[in-house]
């Protein structure tokens, strides 16, 4: 066990060492930055500008982490390679370059879009739970398409097919599932809505972050009826346990799946 | 006529105990079958050269020795005890990949390092030796982004043998060294080799091959069709060069496959109990 801990940590700090000095991932935290900035300078206040950045986090997390995962597995796959050939186990081997890819990732994320509000002296102990819950918020969505992105690595050799993969699921969670659930919601529109719509929210980890983000930002009141049920059942510290539960799962799966493929890979 | 003088003459000493062998490996991609029933062994204190056109199925028995890649049948043997799909074995084996991509931003330092980190026991080599053996005092804590290939080739080389293993797989070893370096690097393997390591080498460079190995493993179409010593080799085709060698042959595997079944890969000297 203790070797395990000790391999997972060595791979993790190279892989640190290297994704931290990638000019995308600075890219990544400068843009957040420079968002978080502008709608800090365009609101006045922390809450305001931390509101407008919520459909900039819900399309660009899942984003720039896909692309940015199987882009990095492909490059980095000879050395990947490389550190096969030494005596360690696969399963040891994933958890160091999964863990490598999202730190660096959930850094850039959790500095960009506090550097700006700290240097603002803007992050008061009202505003602080807003904040922590859009790192936090952030931090899953990275941390469920970071391995969504090694299964697709995985699975594919081609580097091409494989972005477009990531695209497409990109897509999909972030666009197209939405159009789904509102062409859904108008055509049963006649029947109780509220359960069958929280088993769709739980189907799609962006719908989920978007809702818990939505709820503290007590965004709630303005959708009515369906905004008391989601503060009903996500609202108290059941349903943040129920959120943060499923949120669990959306990383723990996918990461399984890509672990199976990583171990099965012939390199 | 030359090819019958092959079957008969191309035995390996009998006397050597493999380090590393497979056996009766076959393996397909997809529908593609790569390797066929290839059986090969790797002596202590002999260097094997494994030869072969694009696409003969090199590396994918090389990474099947090193266990990257899973054969469909067969095995690997390391000192006897078969090791295929575990990973402990890999802590006597050293690799050089061809012409590997390091991470861009870390230096050789960093990758010394982290090899180091990954194997249950200290370097065989301090780091001092290593810089010293593969010239890697200017740049080595240079990130290997801007390093040349052939300095990034020198770092290749200090990876694989910073343990002192019992096993080398060179793929490529010299693959864009200055004739100074790749000079160094074979006086290295032939150290390597009198200090009764199993080494198995992979090159397009045939004067190197020649210069180097004891022993051929020549593979085409995924079989082997010639598994012996470099001497016998050349003594069954008059004495040619090993160009001309196996150009001999290729020759002669593609009449066999043209008039009638594929040589019987069995023309060499396997391991008991191996199928080849």
């Amino acid at each position: 066990m203790a070797g395990t801990v000790a391999l997972v940590s060595a791979v993790l700090r190279a892989q640190v060492a290297e994704i931290a000095r990638n000019r995308w991932v600075l890219a990544y935290a400068i843009v957040l930055a420079v968002l978080t900035e502008a709608l800090y300078q365009l609101g006045g206040s922390a809450s305001r500008a931390l509101s407008g950045l919520l459909n900039v986090v819900l399309l660009l997390v899942p984003l720039v982490t896909t692309v940015f995962g199987v882009v990095y597995w492909h490059t980095s796959r000879e050395f990947t390679e490389l550190l096969l050939a030494q005596p360690v186990p696969r399963r040891a081997l994933w958890l160091g370059l999964y863990l490598g890819l999202v730190v660096p990732l959930i850094a850039a994320f959790a500095l960009g879009i506090t550097l700006p509000l700290a240097l603002h002296r803007a992050i008061t102990p009202d505003v602080l739970p807003l904040l922590l819950t859009y790192i936090l918020a952030g931090a899953a969505l990275t941390m469920s398409f970071a391995a969504i992105a090694l299964w697709i690595g995985a699975r594919q050799d081609d580097r091409l097919k494989a972005l477009g993969l990531a695209l497409a699921i990109w897509f999909l969670t972030t666009v197209v599932y939405d159009g789904l659930v509102v062409w859904f919601a108008t055509v049963y529109s006649d029947w109780p809505l509220e359960r069958p719509m929280l088993a769709l929210m739980f189907a799609n980890p962006v719908d989920l972050a978007r809702t818990a983000l939505m709820l503290r930002l007590d965004s709630a009141a303005l959708m009515g009826y369906t905004g008391a049920v989601l503060s009903n059942v996500l609202g108290g510290p059941r349903g943040l346990l129920l959120t943060g539960g499923v949120l669990i799962l959306w990383f723990v799966l996918p990461a399984l799946a890509a672990v199976r493929g990583f171990s099965r890979k012939d390199f | 006529m030359r090819a019958a003088a092959i079957r008969e003459e191309h035995t390996l000493p009998t006397a050597t105990v493999p380090t590393l062998a497979a056996r009766g490996i076959v393996k397909s991609f997809a529908r593609t079958r790569v390797l066929r029933d290839v059986s090969i062994e790797l002596p202590a204190g002999r260097i094997t050269a494994v030869l072969g056109p694009n696409g003969s199925g090199k590396t994918t028995l090389n990474k099947i020795l090193l266990g990257l890649v899973r054969p469909n049948q067969g095995e690997v043997v390391f000192g006897g005890a078969v090791v295929t799909g575990s990973d402990a074995y890999r802590a006597r084996i050293g690799y050089m990949p061809q012409s590997p991509r390091f991470p861009e931003h870390l230096a050789a330092r960093d990758v010394l390092q982290l090899v180091a980190s990954l194997r249950p026991h200290s370097p065989g080599k301090s780091i001092e030796q290593l810089i010293d053996q593969f010239d890697l005092s200017s740049y080595y804590t240079r990130a290997l982004g801007v390093c040349s290939g052939g300095q990034r080739q020198r770092v290749n080389a200090a990876v694989a043998m910073m343990f002192d293993p019992e096993v080398l797989i060179l793929d490529e070893p010299t693959a864009g060294l200055d004739p100074v370096s790749s000079a160094a690097l074979k006086d290295r393997i032939i150290a390597e080799r009198a200090r009764g390591r199993a080494i198995l080498i992979t090159s397009h460079v045939l004067s190197e091959l020649e210069e180097l190995a004891d022993d051929i493993v020549f593979l085409l179409d995924g079989v082997v069709r010639y598994h012996g010593t470099m001497s016998a080799l050349r003594a069954s085709t008059g004495g040619l060069s090993l160009e001309r060698s196996i150009g001999a042959l290729m020759q002669s595997a593609t009449a066999g496959s043209a008039t009638g079944p594929r040589p019987d890969p069995t023309t060499t000297n396997p391991p008991s109990g191996a199928s080849s």
